[in-house]
C-alpha cells in the first residue's frame, strides 16, 4: 500500500511571509510565559510604622533595588490596603465599567503591588483589555509619533521626511543615527524639517544620554524616550542603571525643558537574559509601578524590541495589550508600542494594531515608520512607509482616529522641496555647507536613501561636528531661517522654544496642535460610554475619510461611458419584438443602457465588439443571432429568459452593459440558467465568441462543454464594485416596467445594417 | 483664580509667568529679537520657577509623583551641565567602589545648590547600594 502523499497545501504554506515567523512553545522557566509563571509571586504587602515592609511575599531585607524604590515612592500608604484586600475580579470589573470612573481606578493602582496589577488584568480578554484601554488612557485626542531616520543619516533626506511626518499629523518625530558622531546633524534637520508645514511638532534625537541632554539643551528637540528600565536588578544593573540613576536622569531632563518617558517592555529582561523565571507581564509591571514612582510622565512600553519575542509566545499581543493598559492605569501617558515589526504576515500586523485604532492611545505607535523600512534606523516598525496608506485606509475603514491624515500628492511635492531648501538654507547661512541644486531634486523624488544623490556620510560627519563644536544653537537656526526668508518656518521653530519656557508639555501625555499645547490636564480622557470621550470632528472625519483616489460618480461616469453625441446610434431599433420561428435562432437580449448610455465592460472591452463575438459565435455553432433591447428589467436572468421566451429555438443570451451574461432557455425558471458569466471583469471576447457558439449547440439540441471563465482569486468585489454599482444604476435608471422588448438592427462600420 | 490648575497651560493662561532662566518673559522671545541678536542660550532655558509652578500644576491634577519629579527638576536648573552628568555617571551602578563619594556629592549639591529633594534620593541610593552591593567593580 502506498502511504499517504503529503498534502501540497502544506507547501503553500510554507511559503507564505507568516512562516518567517517564529512561535515559542510556553515554556516558564526558560522566561517563556506571558501572564503567569509559578515563579510569579502571591501578591501581598504590609506596612509597619508607616512603611511598606513586604511586597509580593519578600520581606523588606530581601527588597532589591525595584522593591526598595517601588516601597519609597510608588506604594501609597493610604490607599495600600484597601486595594490589596480588594477582589481582583471585581477590580477587573470595575475597568471595564463606563460608570467607575478612570481616577478612582487610577487611585486604586496606587496602593497596588506588580503581583497585583497583574492579577486583576490577567483576568481580562483582548477585548476587555482593549476597552479598559479606551478608558484609562490619558489624555482624550488620540496622536501618533513618526520614526524619521536614513541610512545614509542624509540630512537633506531627514528635512524633506521629517516635514512629510508632520505634514501626515504625527504629533511626535524620533530620529536616531546610524553614526552616532552624525546627532547633530540629524537634529538640526529634523528641526528644521518638521518646522515645515503645521509645526509645533514634538521632536527627539535618540542617543547616549549625555549627548541627548546636550542636543536638548541646544534646543534643538523638546523630549527624550531612552530613559529604559527593567523588570529585574541584574538587568537593570546589565543596562547600566539604578532606578535612582534613572529617577535622577528623568529630573535632568525636565530641568532643561525636555519632555521624558521612559521604555520598557515584555521580554526586555528575557532578551538580556535575566528574566528569574517569571512571567512578561509581572516584569512588566515592575517596571510600570517604578516609573510612577520615578515621577517621569509616562512610558513607551507594549514590547518595543522584546514585542517580537512576545509575540512569538501564546497570547502574546494581548500581553502586550495588557502591558499598556496597566501604564495607562497608574496615570502614565502610553506610548503603546506598536513599533518593532513583530511579524512578517501582513495578516498579523494589521490585527495588531486594530485594537489600538478602536481604543486610542497617547501615541498608537512609538515609531511609526514614516520612511522606508530599509532606512529605519531602528528597525523595520510595525507599519512603515510603505504602509502608510494602508494605515490610512483602516482609520477610514473603522472610522477611527490613528492620528495620521491623508496627504495631496501635490502637496508633498511642495513640502520636500521647501524643506529642503530649508535646510540647504540654513547649512549655507550657517557656514556649513553648499547644496548642489541637483542633490535637493534628487533627494525630493527619492523614495529612499538607495535612490539619492546627496552628502556623502563623511560630509555629514564633519557638519555634525562644526554644529557641535561651534556650540549652534535652535535660536541660530531660526535667525538663519529668517535670514534666508522663511519666516514661517522660523515661527515654528520659535513656537517649540517659547514652549519650552512655559513647561507646558512636561505635564501628562503632553502634545502640541494647532500651536496649542494638549494634556491630560486640559484635553483629559472622560470616555464614561456611548456619547463620551474622543469623537472626532465633523471636519476631521472628512479628512480621515478623504483618502487618495476616492471613486466619485462624477469620475466613474466620466471614465466609463465614453459617450460621443456626435456618433451615429449602431443600434437601431425595427420595431417591436415578436417570437421567432427559426428553430436555429439564438436572441440576444440586450440590457436597457447596453450600446447607448453605457459602452464598455468592466473588463474594457467595447459593447460593439461583444456583439460581434457573441453573433459571430452563433453562426460558428451554426445558429442564426437575432439581437433585440429589453427594457422592462434589467436583471440578467430575466434579460435571457425574456430573450428566449422570443427565440425560435426557446434559446437566447442575457447580457447586460457590464457584460455580465446568461444563456438560458424558454422552458426554465428565471434563476435556472444553462450558463452564467458572472465576473465580467476577467470575460474575454474569446468567451463571448465561446458563449455564443455554445447557445448555438444547444439549440441544434447538442450537449457542449459549458464555459469556465477561469479566475485566479482576485477580489473582484474590491477591484470593481464601485464602478459596478454606479454603472448598474444607470441600468436599472433606464427601465421602463410595461415597456416591451423591441427587435434591434445594427449599424456598424461602413453603415451597412445588419441583424 | 483657586487652583494651579487654572493656570495651566501657562502660556495661554497666565504668559506673563513664563519667565526664562535669565529672567526674560516669554513676550520678549519674539523672531525680532532673535534675529536681531538679543537672544542668548541662556534665554532659552526653563527656569526653577517655571518648574515649581508646574509641580504645583501637577499636584493639583492629583499627580504628586510627577510633581515631585519636577521639584528635583527644578532643584537642578541652575546645577552646570558637566555636574549633573557627573553625577548621573556616579549614580551609576559600578562606578563608584566608595559610597562615601556619593554621600560626598549629595552633600554638596545640597550646599551649594540647595538641592535637598536631590540630595535625598542620592543618599536613598547610597543605603541602597550599600545593601545591594552596588558599590562593586563592573570594569
Amino acid at each position: 500500500m502506498t502511504s499517504a502523499p503529503r498534502w501540497r497545501r502544506f507547501d503553500e504554506w510554507d511559503t507564505r511571509p507568516l512562516r518567517h515567523d517564529q512561535f515559542a512553545a510556553e515554556d516558564p522557566e526558560a522566561g517563556f510565559a506571558t501572564f503567569h509563571s509559578p515563579w510569579d509571586p502571591t501578591p501581598s504587602a504590609r506596612v509597619e510604622n508607616g512603611r511598606v515592609v513586604e511586597i509580593d511575599g519578600k520581606q523588606e531585607a530581601d527588597f532589591d533595588i525595584l522593591d526598595s524604590f517601588i516601597a519609597a515612592h510608588h506604594l501609597d500608604l493610604e490607599v495600600i490596603e484597601e486595594a490589596m484586600a480588594m477582589d481582583p475580579a471585581e477590580v477587573a470589573r470595575m475597568l471595564v465599567d463606563i460608570n467607575v470612573p478612570r481616577e478612582t481606578l487610577e487611585q486604586l493602582a496606587r496602593g497596588m503591588t506588580p503581583a497585583k496589577l497583574v492579577s486583576v488584568v490577567s483576568r481580562m480578554s483582548s477585548l476587555e483589555i482593549t476597552f479598559a484601554y479606551s478608558k484609562m488612557r490619558q489624555r482624550r485626542t488620540p496622536g501618533n509619533q513618526a520614526h524619521v531616520t536614513n541610512a545614509k543619516d542624509d540630512p537633506l533626506q531627514l528635512a524633506a521626511d521629517s516635514a512629510v511626518a508632520v505634514a501626515l499629523g504625527f504629533d511626535e518625530v524620533e530620529t536616531t543615527m546610524r553614526v552616532a558622531s552624525n546627532s547633530w546633524a540629524n537634529a538640526i534637520a529634523c528641526a528644521v524639517g518638521a518646522a515645515v508645514g503645521r509645526g509645533g511638532v514634538l521632536f527627539q534625537c535618540s542617543i547616549e544620554e549625555a549627548e541627548e541632554l546636550r542636543i536638548g539643551m541646544a534646543g534643538f528637540t523638546s523630549y527624550a524616550e531612552t530613559v529604559s528600565v527593567y523588570g529585574t536588578e541584574a538587568a537593570f544593573v546589565d543596562g547600566d542603571d539604578t532606578p535612582w540613576s534613572k529617577a535622577f536622569l528623568t529630573a535632568a531632563y525636565a530641568s532643561r525643558g525636555m519632555k521624558a518617558r521612559c521604555t520598557s517592555g515584555a521580554s526586555a529582561e528575557l532578551l538580556m537574559g535575566f528574566h528569574e523565571r517569571q512571567s512578561v507581564l509581572y516584569l512588566e509591571a515592575r517596571c510600570l509601578c517604578l516609573q510612577r514612582a520615578m515621577g517621569v510622565q509616562g512610558t513607551q512600553n507594549g514590547g518595543i524590541d522584546g514585542a517580537p519575542l512576545t509575540a512569538s509566545m501564546a497570547g502574546g499581543m494581548r500581553e502586550l495589550m495588557a502591558e499598556n493598559l496597566i501604564a495607562a492605569w497608574l496615570g502614565l501617558e502610553c506610548a503603546s508600542g506598536n513599533d518593532t515589526r513583530i511579524s512578517e504576515s501582513e495578516i498579523r500586523v494589521g490585527a495588531k494594531i486594530t485594537p489600538f485604532l478602536m481604543a486610542g492611545s497617547d501615541l498608537l505607535c512609538s515609531g511609526f515608520g514614516s520612511i522606508r523600512k530599509y532606512d529605519n534606523s531602528f528597525n523595520p516598525s510595525l507599519f512603515n512607509g510603505e504602509d502608510i496608506e494602508d494605515f490610512l485606509v483602516l482609520q477610514r475603514d473603522f472610522e477611527a482616529d490613528g492620528g495620521l491624515t491623508p496627504v495631496d500628492e501635490g502637496d508633498i511635492r511642495e513640502i520636500r522641496m521647501h524643506a529642503i531648501r530649508a535646510i540647504a538654507a540654513v547649512f549655507e547661512e550657517l557656514e556649513l555647507a553648499t547644496v548642489p541644486e541637483s542633490w535637493m531634486v534628487s533627494v525630493a523624488a527619492a523614495s529612499g536613501s538607495l535612490e539619492t544623490e546627496t552628502f556623502p556620510t563623511s560630509e555629514v560627519t564633519r557638519i555634525s561636528a562644526a554644529i557641535r563644536d561651534r556650540g549652534l544653537t535652535a535660536v541660530d537656526v531660526v535667525r538663519a531661517l529668517e535670514r534666508r526668508g522663511f519666516a514661517r518656518e522660523a515661527e515654528n521653530l520659535l513656537l517649540m522654544l517659547r514652549q519650552r519656557i512655559s513647561g507646558d508639555y512636561l505635564q501628562t501625555s503632553a502634545i502640541l496642535r494647532d500651536g496649542r499645547v494638549i494634556s491630560a490636564l486640559n484635553d483629559p480622557n472622560d470616555y464614561r460610554g456611548p456619547g463620551s470621550g474622543y469623537r472626532m470632528s465633523d471636519a476631521r472625519r472628512d479628512a480621515v475619510r478623504n483618502v487618495r483616489d476616492l471613486q466619485t460618480r462624477e469620475k466613474v461616469l466620466e471614465r466609463e461611458r465614453r459617450l460621443d453625441p456626435t456618433a451615429e446610434p449602431w443600434l437601431i431599433v425595427a420595431g417591436e419584438a415578436q417570437k421567432g420561428t427559426d428553430p436555429r435562432e439564438v436572441v440576444i437580449g440586450l440590457s436597457p443602457a447596453f450600446g447607448n448610455e453605457l459602452t464598455q465592460t468592466t473588463a474594457g472591452h467595447d459593447l460593439i465588439d461583444v456583439v460581434l463575438a457573441l453573433t459571430d459565435g452563433i453562426r460558428e455553432g451554426g445558429g442564426a443571432p437575432r439581437l433585440i433591447r429589453i427594457r422592462h428589467t434589467a436583471d440578467t436572468s430575466f434579460l435571457g429568459l425574456t430573450a428566449a421566451r422570443l427565440s425560435g429555438s426557446g434559446y437566447a443570451i442575457g447580457i447586460q452593459a457590464k457584460g455580465t451574461a446568461v444563456i438560458h432557455r424558454a422552458d426554465r425558471l428565471p434563476h435556472m440558467n444553462i450558463e452564467l458569466f458572472s465576473n465580467a471583469p476577467v470575460t474575454t471576447l474569446e468567451h463571448y465568441r465561446a458563449m455564443g457558439r455554445n447557445a448555438a449547440l444547444y439549440a441544434r439540441g447538442e450537449t457542449p462543454e459549458p464555459i469556465i471563465v477561469p479566475v485566479d482569486g482576485q477580489a473582484l468585489g474590491a477591484r470593481y464594485h464601485v464602478r459596478v454599482a454606479m454603472l448598474y444604476a444607470i441600468e436599472t435608471g433606464l427601465v421602463v416596467p410595461e415597456a416591451a422588448p423591441v427587435d434591434l438592427e445594427m449599424s456598424i462600420g461602413q453603415g451597412g445594417l445588419s441583424r | 483664580m483657586s487652583s494651579p490648575l487654572d493656570l495651566y497651560p501657562i502660556s495661554e493662561k497666565a504668559p506673563e509667568r513664563a519667565v526664562s532662566a535669565s529672567g526674560m518673559p516669554l513676550d520678549r522671545l519674539t523672531l525680532d529679537a532673535i534675529v536681531s541678536g538679543r537672544v542668548g542660550a541662556d534665554d532659552i532655558r526653563i527656569s526653577a520657577d517655571v518648574l515649581k509652578q508646574q509641580a504645583a500644576i501637577a499636584r493639583a491634577a492629583g499627580r504628586d509623583r510627577l510633581a515631585l519629579n519636577l521639584e528635583r527638576a527644578a532643584e537642578l536648573v541652575a546645577v552646570p551641565q558637566d555636574i549633573i552628568l557627573e553625577t548621573y555617571e556616579m549614580m551609576r551602578p559600578g562606578r563608584l567602589q566608595d559610597s562615601r563619594l556619593l554621600s560626598a556629592r549629595a552633600e554638596m549639591l545640597r550646599r551649594d545648590y540647595g538641592a535637598h529633594a536631590i540630595a535625598a534620593l542620592i543618599d536613598e541610593a547610597v543605603a541602597v547600594y550599600e545593601r545591594r552591593n552596588l558599590f562593586r567593580r563592573r570594569y
